[in-house]
């Protein structure tokens, strides 16, 4: 398991990478991963962004990530998963969050994989500022995702 | 008794501070305390709080060298 809030640049595929080296030894055990993405638009509401800036709660929100990760292998059948979310400045098109999951099954990639991001969407302690022509607001909620029985 | 006290994001920029010490007496709920920190500012409809990291509810106790934390609606990934 990796759980990672950095306040950097991440490359989401070095990352996956990353993970992959410490699932070698079980490599041929494994059928499925499954791989999101969240990257930041240039709009929001109608109006151009320019840039934002994600607050947290240092240690509760590491700590948050840890217990999503944790029940999701206590839920699905799971060998390894990785959540990375970044902080602090962040631009257009950069990357936000990536959630990975690997199992011997998709089913059990897939659904593990949505279900950790809806629950970091809703359960970790995470803020985007943003940065408009009109000047900066905080982001008041986040659009509708999933529920677990879509 | 002595409290931590921590405001993030939108709650921030209201009370105008992102934490704070409190003295206080026996019995003192989350409510509470935002009611002693922000006097002049009503708690917006859907913040959460947080006591020592475990999201907790508004009529939950405070006791010595707990971190009590205000925040609004999340907004990460």
């Amino acid at each position: 398991m990796i759980i990672k809030v950095v306040d950097n640049l991440f490359d989401p595929l070095d990352e996956i990478r990353a993970s992959e080296t410490e699932l070698v030894t079980r490599r041929s055990k494994i059928g499925a991963s499954s791989f999101f993405v969240g990257t930041m638009r240039d709009f929001n509401e109608g109006d151009s962004v320019q840039s934002m800036f994600l607050e947290h709660y240092s240690g509760m929100t590491e700590k948050r990530l840890e217990e999503i990760a944790v029940l999701a292998k206590t839920k699905w059948s799971l060998d390894w998963v990785t959540i990375v979310h970044r902080i602090g400045q962040i631009h257009p098109a950069e990357p936000i969050v990536l959630v990975a999951t690997w199992s011997a099954h998709r089913a059990q990639a897939f659904d593990s994989c949505r279900s950790i991001m809806e629950q970091l969407k809703s359960t970790a302690p995470f803020w985007k500022k943003e940065s408009t022509n009109d000047g900066t607001r905080w982001v008041k909620n986040n659009t509708a995702g999933y529920s677990e029985n879509d | 008794m002595s409290i931590k006290v921590r405001f993030f994001a939108s709650l921030s920029d209201m009370v105008g501070k992102s934490e704070m010490d409190l003295e206080f007496a026996e019995g003192l709920t989350v409510l509470d305390v935002w009611e002693k920190t922000s006097p002049d500012d009503l708690l917006p409809s859907g913040s959460l709080f947080a006591i020592n990291h475990n999201y907790s509810e508004p009529e939950d106790l405070l006791k010595d060298g707990d971190e009590i934390a205000f925040f609004p609606p999340l907004t990460g990934g």
